[in-house]
Order: structure tokens, then sequence, then C-alpha cells
């Protein structure tokens, strides 16, 4: 194996531990958001399209780029915009008692 | 500036972009700092593909004219899409979404190791052993989680029926694609290695078929499992596709492809056991279908259990809650598919405004995914502070004067603390410890293990026979009659 290959083995091996790490610790309540978070960074393989569409040089290997963009685009774009939304709806109420009288001035506004 | 400054930058752009997914994804720990991760996050994407794209165009080779609009127009028609689904999907089909946007990951990450492989069996030095291993590795994988991540959607949409579709030698059939998969698997690297002497139209027809065997491999192993084993089946799915991003990673020697497919893969992972073990089974397990066939059978032993059950009205149940010190409300599954959070929230907040303590019980496995009930509810202004997890809340029933179960089953079924019942073991919400218990749900059914709740027919417990969301909205108005 080359020396190249060997060091993204090295690579792919720390990050997995890293992963492991890091996302052992987020608390069941925002597993639906991290999946869909996680979900998002795979479609880091827009890069991956982008180098083959610039290499393309044949009808296939046109339509094969074209349709590895959009697929990628669409994973990269969707998810982060629907992960957003998840989150943005862990807002923390500080004053939960009074909340029929919050809820009218949010009518109002 | 000279060529090797060019690249080291976008390198050290794609790494700073790699470091912000995993600080992206630490910071998703907590809701106070989750959006902002995931905004960090976004923003490694942005860097990193925006420094691919000034590597391409300052290559001495420059971008095609071509290539230019394959990557804008793809860019532009793939991320309107997600943008406009992702902005308009409610968020009980949010799933199904997830599980469309892992769907086309995967299949990207597929092209991408097809269009590297024709290359490869095209070009005239054959591609050498190890990038044959990766490129076939990324192409099964891909195509595996395609298929698997669409029929898993469709499931959840309604599609494709939700309960398990077996085959007569269905699994024999899953294995023998399997094993086509796997020999076509073989026959390419044993041709990489010089061992067999292949043309390359043999190589790119071995390859077509391995993409084929993923394909049926992904419907095969998806159809057989249950609607309510989803989660684990998508978690699974996307664990595979960090894999096959990771493995085009190594095609194209990309760090942040392999950085980020490797985050994905473990963190895929780790959800998909903390999932299964929730509801106390294996992967393996779940993966080899059964369990929930039960769904056939639970109709002809459900009348059965239903003798000593004790019905209540709303107008009782209503004054049992108004009157209560506090109240642990346990949605379920039935909420989410009545689509009755903002009913519950509405109950809750009148509740509180007479001064009850109200708190929710969320079962790691409440809705449709790990964390989807907290979603919901988040979604419909529930304070999540009032969100109280499993081990958390169980002690509090024993204080507690009423307990209102909104559409959940199997999670209350005091059954599981006896050894011999189906989910023996499984961990369940203490429901019964309550002083009083109200349950709304809309008939004697099983839920998805398919057995009576002994719940049902504790003295303690009183059954409002309605839809979650009628109900709730009939205590809603019956508690403002108080």
């Amino acid at each position: 194996m080359s020396q190249e290959l060997l060091n993204a083995l090295a690579l792919f091996v720390l990050a997995i531990l890293v992963g492991f790490e890091v996302i052992s610790k987020v608390p069941a309540t925002l597993h639906t958001p991290l999946m869909s978070g996680a979900n998002s960074i795979h479609g880091i393989v827009l890069v991956g399209a982008m180098l083959i569409a610039a290499e393309a040089d044949n009808p296939v290997s046109y339509v094969l780029a074209f349709v590895a963009m959009t697929f990628g685009a669409m994973n990269v774009v969707g998810g982060y915009v629907v992960t957003d939304r998840m989150l943005q709806m862990f807002r923390k109420k500080t004053t939960p008692k009074p909340a029929p009288a919050a809820e009218q001035a949010e009518g109002k506004a | 500036m000279s060529q090797a400054w060019i690249y080291t930058i976008v390198y050290f752009a794609w790494l700073i972009g790699a470091a912000c997914f995993v600080l992206g994804l630490h910071l998703m720990n907590s809701p106070a700092t989750g959006r902002n991760g995931n905004r960090l996050s976004a923003g490694g994407m942005v860097l990193a593909v925006g420094a691919t794209l000034v590597d391409l165009v300052l290559r001495p080779e420059g971008l095609s004219g071509i290539a230019l609009v394959i990557i804008v127009v793809g860019f532009l028609l793939g991320g309107g899409a997600g943008l406009y689904t992702a902005r308009t999907v409610k968020m009980t089909a949010m799933p199904q979404l997830v599980s469309l946007f892992n769907a086309v990951g995967g299949g990207a990450a597929a092209l991408v190791a097809i269009d590297d492989f024709i290359k490869l069996a095209t070009s005239d030095h054959p591609a050498d052993l190890s990038t044959t291993v990766f490129v076939v590795l990324g192409v099964l994988f891909g195509s595996v989680t395609f298929s698997g991540s669409l029929i898993a959607g469709g499931k959840l949409q309604g599609l494709i029926p939700g309960k398990p579709i077996v085959v007569p030698g269905g699994q024999i059939l899953t294995i023998a694609i399997a094993a086509i998969a796997l020999i076509g698997t073989v026959v390419l690297i044993l041709g990489a290695a010089g061992v067999l002497a292949l043309s390359s139209t043999v190589t790119l027809l071995v390859l077509g078929l391995i993409v084929a065997a993923g394909l049926v491999f992904g419907v095969t192993m998806v159809l057989p499992i249950g609607g309510a084993d989803m989660p684990v089946v998508i978690s699974l799915l996307n664990a595979l596709t960090g894999t096959a991003a990771a493995m085009a990673g190594f095609v194209i020697g990309n760090p942040v492809l392999i950085i980020a497919g490797a985050l994905v893969g473990a963190s895929g992972t780790i959800l998909t056991n903390l999932m299964a073990t929730a509801m106390n089974r294996s992967v393996l397990n779940i993966l080899a279908g059964g369990f929930g066939t039960g769904d056939s059978t639970a109709g002809a032993t459900a009348t059965g259990a239903g003798g000593s059950v004790r019905e209540v009205s709303a107008d009782d149940a209503a004054i049992q809650l108004a009157y209560a010190q506090s109240v642990i409300i346990v949605p379920g599954y039935g909420l989410a598919v009545a689509q009755a959070q903002h009913q519950v929230r509405e109950l809750a907040e009148l509740l509180e405004a007479k001064g009850v303590d109200v708190k929710y019980a969320i079962h790691p496995v409440a809705g449709r995914m790990p964390g989807h009930m907290n979603v919901l509810l988040a979604e419909a202004n529930v304070p999540y502070p009032q969100l109280k997890e499993m081990d958390e809340i169980n002690p509090d029933f024993d204080r507690c004067d009423v307990a209102l179960v909104v559409g959940a089953n199997d999670v209350t079924n005091p059954a599981a603390r006896n050894p011999g019942s189906p989910i023996s073991g499984m961990p369940i919400l203490d429901v019964d410890h309550a002083k009083s218990i109200i349950v709304i749900k809309r008939s004697m059914g099983h839920g998805y293990a398919g057995i009576d709740n002994e719940l049902y027919s504790n003295p303690k417990t009183g059954m409002l026979f309605a839809d979650a969301k009628e109900g709730l909205q009939a205590l809603t108005a019956a508690v403002k009659a108080v």
C-alpha cells in the first residue's frame, strides 16, 4: 500500500474514534436532530461529485456527475435546513407558568 | 500564486471544514448550543465546498464550460429541491424526509464511486488493488443505502404497508443476492490483483451486477422489517451512507470526505445501538425481521382482555386532572400519528394556569425516532425543561396524582417487569405507580408487540376511548368548564 493510502487509513480510524467520543455524550432528547445533522454531514460527498464533474469528458460521466451533484446538493441543503428547523424549536421558555398570558401577548404581536 | 500553494490553502480549508463538523456535532450535546452547532457544521460545509470550487477553477487546465454547468445547475436543482422540502415538510413527516435525504446522499456516493470505477476500468493502466476495494465497497454501500432508505421512507410515509412484508423464501433470496454481490466483489478484487485476467467490458458488467444486487438487497433487507423498527433501520443506513462517503474519499484521496464519512459512520452506529437497546432488541434481531409480525394475531386475542376495563368520560377525567397537584403526561406514537402535540400543550398550559404541576415523561423510543417526541412537543412550544427522560421521571410517578397516557402502549406495560413476556426486560415508564391513570386510546387494540397491556385492566386506570386529538380537545373543553 502506498504511504498516501496508509495516511488516509490513519485519518479514517482516528475520525471514527473522535466520532464515538463526541457523539456518545449527546442526550436522547437530541437524537433526532443529531441523526439529521449527521445525515447532512455525509452530504460532503458533494465535494466528490464536483471533482468527478470537473474531470468528466464523455456523456456517461456527464450524466453520472450531474445526478451525483443534484443528489449531493439535496442532501446537504435539505439536511441542514431541516436540522435547523428542529433545533430552532428547542428554545427555553424562562417563565412557563403564565403561559396563557404569554400566548395572548404573542397573538397581539 | 503557485499551484502547490493553492492546493495547500484548499487542503487547509478542507481540514477546517472537517474540524467544524466535529465541533458542530459536539455542540449538539445540549439544546442551548445545538442550533449553533448545526450552523457551525453548515459553515464547515460551505467552506469545504467553496474551497473545492476555487481549487477546480484555479487548476491549470481550468474548469470546462460543461463541467461548470453541471456543477451549478446540479447544485441549484438539488439544493432547491432540498430547501423546498425541508422548509415545507410537516414535523410529523420529518423522519421520512431524513430518510429521503439519506437515500440521495447514498446515491451520490455510489455514483461518484461508479464514475471512478468506469474511469479506472477504461484507462490504459489497470486499477491497483486497494483502489478497487474502496471503489467496490463505495458502490455497494451506496446502492444498498439508496434503495433501502427509499423503502424505509416509503414505509413511514405509508406508501408501502408498514407491516412486515414477508415473501416465501425471502430470506433465501436476500442471502442469494448478498452472495452475488460478494462474489462480484471478489471477482473484481482478484482481477485487480492480477489473479484473474478480466477485460474492461467484463469488469464493467460485474460492476453493474454489484450495483443491481446492492439495490435489490436494500429492498429485500428493509421490506420484511416492521414500520416501528424503521428508526433503527434509518439510523443504520445513515451510518452506511457515511461509510460509503468515506470510501469515496479514499478513492479520490480527499481528507474531508474520509473524516466526515467516518464521523457519520460512528454516530449512526451508536444511535442504532442506543435505539435497539431501548427496545430491548438486538440490531441483528431487527434485521432478521419477525416479532412485529404479531400484527395479524393481535386482533384475535384482543377481545378477551377487555373484561375488567373501566371506561371514563372526558368530564370525569377533567375533574381528576383539574384538582390534581401533579400530572405527568405520557405521549406516545398515537399522539404523533394524530398530530395532537398542540392539543396536549394547550391542555398542559390550562392545567398549569390552575396551579397543577405538569411534566412530560418521554420514553426513549416514543414517536418514530429517538428524540422524535421531543421535537414534536418542541414544535408545539412545550418548554423543554418540562420534558423528562425515562430515568429522571420514573421515581416521580410514585408522587404523581394523575398520569395521562396519550397514545402510548407497550412502553407503559408493566408486563415488561416479569419474565416470559415478549417485552420482558424492556425499559418502561412506571405509569402504574401513579395514584390514578387516564389512558386516551382509540380502542383496546394492541401495540407493536401485539400483547395485552396489564395497565388497562388496573383498577386505578380509566380508559378514555378516543382519537388522541379529539380526546385531548374534549378534555381541554371539560377542564375549562370545571
